[in-house]
Formats: C-alpha cells, structure tokens, sequence
C-alpha cells in the first residue's frame, strides 16, 4: 500500500551533491597543504648557487661541502682561512671566471677562449686554497680540481637564517628570521595599539551607548572591515608615512611603526566586533546581581562582565593578529620592505606576505627562489591556520575564574 | 483505516519512552490520548506517521501497523504513508506562501500538475476545514495574514488536500483562543465522518466533547483505553480516576 | 567620581576612533571625488597610466567578481544545506565545521599561492580570468557558506516538519519550503562577498591581474586589469608617482564606493526580510 516509491534518484544525486559541497573546504585546506609543501618542500632539496654555476676546491683540500652561508661568508671576505670551515690551515682563495681570465694573457686563452676550461682546471689545481666559481659549461672531464656537491640549504639554515637575499651570488641566501620577526613586530605593534582602543570602544558599545547609538554604530563599524585592504594601505602611504617621518624626523617614513598603525586601523572593527559580542554574553542576572549588591556600574563591568567574556575577548584579540600576519596589500605598501633583523619600530621591515607579494612576480616556477616563497606561504598557513584553531578553543565556552 | 500498535516500546537513546503498548483505533472515529507532559502521548501517535525518524538516535521495538500494514517494514515509503497519515502540529505553521498555495503544496510535492484539479481540491478542502467563506477572497494573500485559529484551520484544509486516511492531530487547539478552539472542534466532529482521527490533547474537556474513545497514557505505559463515557464516568484503574478528578476537581 | 572619569574616557576613545575610521573614507571621497568623471570611468589609461581612465579596470573587476560567484555561490551555498539540513553530529561534520571555520583565516596571499600553483600552473589556465576567478571564488566560499547555515538556521522546524507530514521528501521540503524562506538572507551573503572580492588583491597578483593592458578582454583566458591592483599599482610604481594621485584617489573611490553600496543592499535586504 505505502511502497509506491517516489523518484529516489534524483533525492540521492542532491543529496551527493551536497555532501561533496560539504566536504570542499576540507578538500580545499587538505589540497593548499598539500601544493605549498610540495612546491616548497624542494628548497632544501635545490642548490642554492646560481643556475649554471658550480663551486670546486683543490683536490689536496678535506672540505667535503658548505653551507649556502659560510660561501657567502667566503666570498664576502667575513671567512678567509680552510681552518674556520674544519679544513687546514690555508687562506682561502676565490676564483670568479673574470679573476682567471685576469691571470692570463688573452693568447694563453685562446681566440675565443677555447683554451679557458684548460686555465681554470690549472688555476684551481695550482692553488691549494682555491675555491672557484666558474661556469658549468667550461667543466669538462680533464678538469683537475674539486667540484663541491650542490650547495644546498637545511632546515637550519632557513630557521635559523638571518639573511633574505634571494638573488645574491654564488649563492642565494633564505634565511627567514627578518621576515618571522618584521612580520611578529608589525602585528604584536599592531594589536598593542588596537587593543585599548578596541576594547573601550566594545565596553562602550556593549554597556555605556544607548541602544540607538549601538544600532548605529556597529553596522557601519562592520562596515569598516570591508573596505579593501588596498585602500587602507594607500591611505597609509598618502597620510601616515609622511607623518612618521616628519614626526620622528626619519630619513623614511616606510617603517615597522607604519606598517602598525595601518594593521591597527584594519584590525579594529574585528576586534570591536568580536569582543563586544563577548561581552553582551554576560547574563544580565549576573550583572544585576553585581549592581544589587552595591557594586558601581563600572565595578560590574570590570569585575563580572569584563572577566566572564574574557575568553571572547582574547579570542578577539587572537583573531586580530591571526589577520594581522596574514595582511599582505596594505603592509607592502607601507613598510619599507627591507629584508633586514628590525631593531626598533622606526626601521623598515618585510613581513611575510609582502615578501611573497614583492618576490612571486619575479621567481620563474620551479626556481630556488620560487621554491623559498612557497616556503614562506606554507609556514604562514601553518601560523594561521594553529592561530585560528586556537582561537576556536579559547572562544568555545565563557567562563569565571 | 484502522491503525493498530502491537508491543510497542520505543526509545529515546537509553531512556524508555513507549512501554509495551497494544492498541487498536477504529475506523472513523475519533480517538483521543490524555495523560500528563512527558506520558508519550504524543511519541505515541507520531510513531503512525514516522515524524519520529526526524529524531536521532531513536529506537523502535514492536509492530505499528496503518490498515493492516506494518508502516516499519523496509518496503514502505515514508512519503507515501504520510501522504497517507495526515497530521496537523501543536501551533500553525502555514509555509510562509500564499493561502492558496499552502493548500496547493501537497498536492505539487506529490506530482499533480493539472491546474484545474489543484483548484478543485483547493476549494473542497478549504470549505471542508470551514474556511472557505472567511479567505475565498483573498486566496493569494499570505498564509501570516490570517489569525492563529485560521492558520490553524488552513492547516488543516493543507492536510485534507491530499486526501489521507487518517488525520494526526497533536494538541492541535492548545494555542488557540477559545472560540477558536470551539471551531476546531466542531471541524473535528465533522471529519469523523470521513476520516480516522487522533487527537492529542491536554484539555480534558476536549477529549470529552468530541471524542469516541479515549486511552489515558502515563509514563509511557498506556494505563487504560475505552469508550470515552466509560473513561471519565467510571474509569477500571485508579490512575485514571486520580487524573480525571484532579483535573475535573 | 572614578567611574565618572573611566566612562567619559571610552566615551572619547570611541568617538576618536569612529572619527578616525570615518576620516578615512570621507579622506579618500573628499580627495576622490574631484577625479570622478564619465571620461574617467569608461576610458583607457593613457601617457603612462597618469591620464585617462579605470575603464579597463572596471570592466576587469566585473568579469573576476562574476566569475567568483559562479565558482562560490552554488557550492557554498549547496555546502551550507548540506551544514544545516543533512549533516548529523559526527566527527566527520565537526571536522568540516572546523575547516570551514579556518579556511575564512586563510591570508588571502596564501589563497594566491595556491591559484598560481594550481590553477596557472599545474591545470595551465596562465594568468587568466578563469585563474583568477576560481582564486577568488575559494576564498569566497567560508562567508557564503557561513552567511547560508545561519539563513537555513533561521527557518523554523515547524516548516519542515509541515512539509514532511504531507509526504513531501526531503529534497523537496528543502526546494519548495525551506530555500524560498532563506533566499532573501542567502542572498545578502552573495553581495557581501561581492563586495569582499572586489576589494581583494593579493589572490589575483599572480593568478589573474595585469600591470596594464589597454584592451578588453576577449576570452577568460585572458589577463585583465583589476581595480585594487591598479590601485596598488599606480600608488606605488607609476613613473610619475604625484601625476598619478589624482588617478589613485578616484580609483579608491570607485572601489569603496562598490564595497559601501555591496554593503548597504545586504543591510537593506536583511532589514526588510527580517521580521
């Protein structure tokens, strides 16, 4: 009697239909792992010399390899004896493709060059500190000297590196602690001078204004939060790096304080947002318990309201600066962009995602470089991604301690 | 149609809602279920048209059977079955359509296309349910326009488009004002002629006025079931007469 | 006394920075709104980008915007019925819960990564409308498929359960009932993330956008210019950075001047479908 069935196919292909949707933001996260890690993941495994080249030492020489540092090192002048990189006790001797063209006469060479692979086989053998970089195309099998395995970069060297100089030569270098630390400085800057404002602006939204100022003032706070990241960041060209530079008499504006002050701009509406939401979660039983019992108005803010929305409010707060690291537009545009270790505010910085900005256009797929930003792009998905978790955890459940 | 349950226990998670209940419900008649909040009253009569799947985590033991046919066997439809079983909620909930439309709907869900009998049905049902002369002109307005005892009505009215069997009706009056109510059951009274009814009901006085037979549920057993007469005149189980006279009292 | 002092206090801080925040956008129409002309918005740029118009830009923007929401309209949307109307309680859906949460936290750069890696490269689209839309149609979905739970959320059981006790399936209490009451506040999370992703840069410097192109585009193969990216662009490496100022204020314009009435429709939407 009841067992006419209906159609049931199309109801199973919605259904599938949905479910795949469903799964797609898991599906996209697992995907966006998966390409910047693999992308990335061949930096340590590329040489860092430049494309075309190679290092050799002399064959009386004990050095087995080095790292991308110590060959800039070298070639800096910062190292100049074997004995500091564990070899003997020889000065080091840095051999370009000009410098032995120089200790030749141009006949020795040949009419067009024909004789230079020979030269730099013998200049390289003929001297135990050599250490040369010549082109791989004049290495031939009858080459007497040393050719050093590619140079390549450890997990080490790019945590602990302190240099970001992707094109420099012999060898690149990746270092990520400038651009970890500019981008901590701008954001932790950020949120120092978002949150008091932000928080006196949530308590007087959540407690002080009256509902008609509240309904007005938030949506267009809300506002606020979509106005393109971009203009933010041409606003702080136009008004705020000038007046860091006029203020502190700097040679430029472009500095981590900049970059602050942009990112607190941006951040404020979410954290406003956020934390006033948190603390219009206070039952009013609870605050009118408070006020029964002779406490003041603020007493009760600061006392109930303040510390029972506390996990809201420093999800809020980790929110910001979850945002705060991931702003690419507006902190290129103001930062100056130095790759260097800031020591104060006032310093130009690069953050992360400036660098990526900044640099993607010019690494060609596959290269080091390009390599090292997709790096750059999986580490700052792993900060976000751990600081949105976390504020996940902390905002689940208000409580009193 | 005649409904029947037969050892019926069901659950909700670990907690025992329904405890061994066997019943029969005539056809055409009028049957009511009393008892206080949380007695089942109400799991038991959505067990005849499976609103109960809705809930997770449920469970059932026993036979429900709807003219003669057990509505749990695999082979069933739930959609055909309530197509069957009718059922009219607690508080009115037109869709947010037009009245017209909310009449209409069961009728599209369940394929009729031809304009002309969507009409015919619309109009009989409408009247059947004693609504017709309040909204027959103003068909197109939204179903929210009218009063909770109309809403309640055009529920009805949606119910009987698709001509069921059988009508469900959980407390179908306990949101609505007394002449109100008073209409519901006069329709209730009607629609015995035609149809199977079961009413779930907390007003006493309800269940006296227009039902055939009453069974009184507590705790999820079903303490007694009879003649309507005979449960509040001369009740067998204590229970019931404690309930009655506490009520009535 | 004391109270008296702290509550003035927020009282000012909130003023200045509500005043602060609003100087902003009355900065950018005070100075923009000079630049603003018909010539301005339906001509090319010319003399290196410091005369003539956004047109190009505009246009770009447009096909992006379009293109995104075909990507992320019907998947968020279908991935919020299936978020509130199917899923149960299990570890499965919590993870997606959680996914989808923390996909919205994603820097946008990070999104622009990964279109380049997959889209430019790996499927081989180049830089391209199509790149750049599916880019920002990614990045879309969190806030379209959050803004379709809580519209779906919002629809009372009472509907469904209607729909259901007159032998309508599922799908159909959802296509008949359900999504016809939600449509309206589904729809404010359309033109709030329209608003979103016109504004965006970073996902569409490697994926879609080009420094400057006088001609239209002719297939979703092809690069276009966008509006923030022109505005990064001639903000900070045009040839003559002053003779281009007046072109940045107006392109700042035109694009708050979007997100401002992207925003003000949903709120319109929201206001009036609520009850």
């Amino acid at each position: 009697m009841f067992n006419k069935k209906k159609n049931k196919f199309l109801e199973f292909l919605f259904e599938s239909a949905f479910r795949l949707s469903g799964s797609v933001t898991t599906i996209i996260i697992l995907l966006i792992s998966i390409f910047l890690f693999t992308e990335g993941w061949g930096l340590f495994q590329s040489s860092t010399v430049e494309k075309g080249y190679i290092l050799c030492i002399n064959k009386e020489n004990k050095i087995k390899n080095l790292t991308p540092h110590q060959v800039k090192d070298i070639f800096d002048g910062n190292i100049t004896s074997w004995k500091e990189l564990g070899g003997d006790d020889i000065p080091i001797e840095t051999l370009r493709m000009d410098d032995v063209a120089g200790l030749y006469t141009e006949q020795e060479l040949g009419p067009n060059f024909e004789y230079l692979p020979e030269k730099l086989s013998e200049a390289v053998s003929s001297r135990v500190g050599a250490l040369g970089f010549f082109p791989e195309q004049f290495i031939n099998y009858k080459f007497k000297g040393k050719v050093l395995p590619s140079i390549t970069i450890s997990l080490k060297d790019y945590f602990g590196g302190k240099e970001w100089f992707p094109t420099a030569t012999p060898s690149a270098q990746f270092g990520l602690l400038p651009l970890l630390l500019g981008t901590l400085w701008v954001s932790l800057g950020a949120i120092l001078l978002a949150l008091p404002f932000g928080m006196a602006v949530a308590i007087y939204l959540a407690e002080l204004a009256s509902p008609r100022v509240r309904k007005i003032l938030k949506p267009l706070i809300e506002l606020l939060a979509g106005i393109p990241s971009v203009v933010y960041g041409f606003f702080g060209l136009i008004i705020i790096v000038p007046l860091i530079r006029d203020l502190f008499q700097l040679p430029v504006g472009e500095t981590a304080l900049a970059g602050s002050i942009v990112l607190a701009i941006m951040a404020l509406p979410t954290i406003i947002t956020v934390a006033e939401d948190a603390l219009r979660t206070t039952p009013i039983a609870m605050k009118e318990s408070s006020l029964a019992l002779g406490a003041t108005h603020w007493q009760t803010v600061f006392r109930v309201v303040i510390p029972y929305a506390s996990s809201g409010i420093l999800a809020a707060i980790i929110l910001g600066i979850g945002r705060a690291i991931g702003e690419t537009m507006a902190v290129l545009m103001v930062t100056g962009n130095a790759a260097v270790i800031p020591h104060t505010l006032a310093e130009p910085v690069r953050t992360i995602p400036a660098t990526i900005a900044a640099e993607l256009g010019e690494a060609s797929a596959g290269s080091v470089q390009y390599q090292a930003l997709f790096m750059l792009g999986a580490i700052l998905f792993v900060l976000t991604l751990g600081i949105s978790i976390f504020a996940e955890i902390i905002r689940k459940e208000p409580h009193l301690d | 149609m005649k409904l029947e349950a037969k050892n019926v226990n069901f659950f909700y998670g670990d907690f025992h809602a329904l405890k061994d209940i066997n019943m029969i419900i005539e056809e055409n008649s009028v049957t009511a279920f009393i008892g206080p909040s949380g007695c089942g009253k109400s799991t038991f009569l959505r067990l005849f048209n499976r609103m109960n799947d809705l809930i997770t985590d449920t469970h059932l033991d026993g036979e429900c059977l709807v003219g003669g046919q057990n509505i749990y066997d695999k082979s069933v439809s739930v959609d055909e079955l309530r197509k069957t079983v009718g059922m009219v909620f607690q508080k009115p909930n037109p869709f947010p359509k037009s009245i017209y439309e909310n009449v209409a709907y069961g009728l599209r869900v369940n394929g009729v296309k031809d304009k002309a009998i969507i009409e015919e049905t619309v109009v009989k049902s409408l009247q059947q349910s004693a609504l017709w002369g309040e909204v027959k002109d103003k068909l197109k307005k939204s179903a929210y326009a009218l009063s909770g005892g109309q809403q309640q009505r055009l529920c009805i009215a949606r119910a009987l488009a698709v001509s069921p069997s059988v009508i469900l009706m959980d407390e179908p009056a306990s949101a609505l004002d007394p002449i109100s109510t008073s209409k519901i059951e006069e329709l209730i009274f009607e629609l015995k002629n035609q149809y199977t009814v079961v009413i779930v009901t907390h007003n006493m006085q309800q269940a006296a006025r227009v039902s055939d037979k009453t069974g009184f549920f507590m705790l999820g057993e079903m303490i007694e079931y009879a003649d309507t007469k005979k449960i509040f005149l001369n009740p067998d189980k204590e229970q019931t007469q404690n309930y009655i006279t506490g009520r009535f009292g | 006394m004391k109270q008296a002092i702290i509550f003035w206090l927020f009282r000012v801080m909130s003023f200045a920075v509500v005043a602060i925040l609003f100087s902003i956008i009355g900065f950018i129409v005070f100075r923009g709104i000079g630049a603003i002309s018909w010539e301005f918005l339906t001509s090319e740029p010319t003399d290196g980008m410091t005369k003539g118009g956004i047109f190009p830009a505009i246009v770009g923007t447009f096909y992006l915007v379009i293109g995104s929401m075909l990507v992320a309209f019907p998947i968020g949307v279908m991935s919020g019925i299936y978020m509130n109307e199917y899923a149960g309680n299990n570890f499965f859906v919590k993870i997606i819960r959680i996914m989808t949460n923390n996909l919205g936290g994603i820097p946008s750069i990070v999104f622009g990564l990964f279109g380049m890696s997959l889209f430019v490269n790996k499927l081989n689209f180049g830089d391209s409308i199509i790149a750049g839309s599916l880019t920002l149609g990614l990045l879309a979905l969190p806030l379209i498929i959050r803004v379709t739970e809580e519209a779906l959320k919002s629809i009372p059981d009472s509907y469904r359960h209607g729909s259901l006790a007159l032998g309508a399936t599922k799908l159909q209490t959802i296509g008949r009932v359900v999504l016809p009451a939600a449509f309206p506040n589904i729809m404010t999370g359309l033109i709030l993330s329209i608003g979103r992703v016109s504004g965006e840069t970073a996902p569409i410097l490697f994926t879609a956008a080009a420094y400057f192109l006088p001609k239209l585009p002719s297939s979703i193969y092809d690069q276009v210019m966008a509006l923030p990216y022109h505005l990064y662009v001639i903000a900070t490496s045009g040839t003559d950075l002053e003779a281009t100022r007046p072109m940045a204020y107006g392109t700042a314009l035109v694009l708050i001047t979007i997100v401002l009435i992207m925003n003000l429709i949903a709120n319109f939407l929201r206001r009036k479908f609520s009850k």
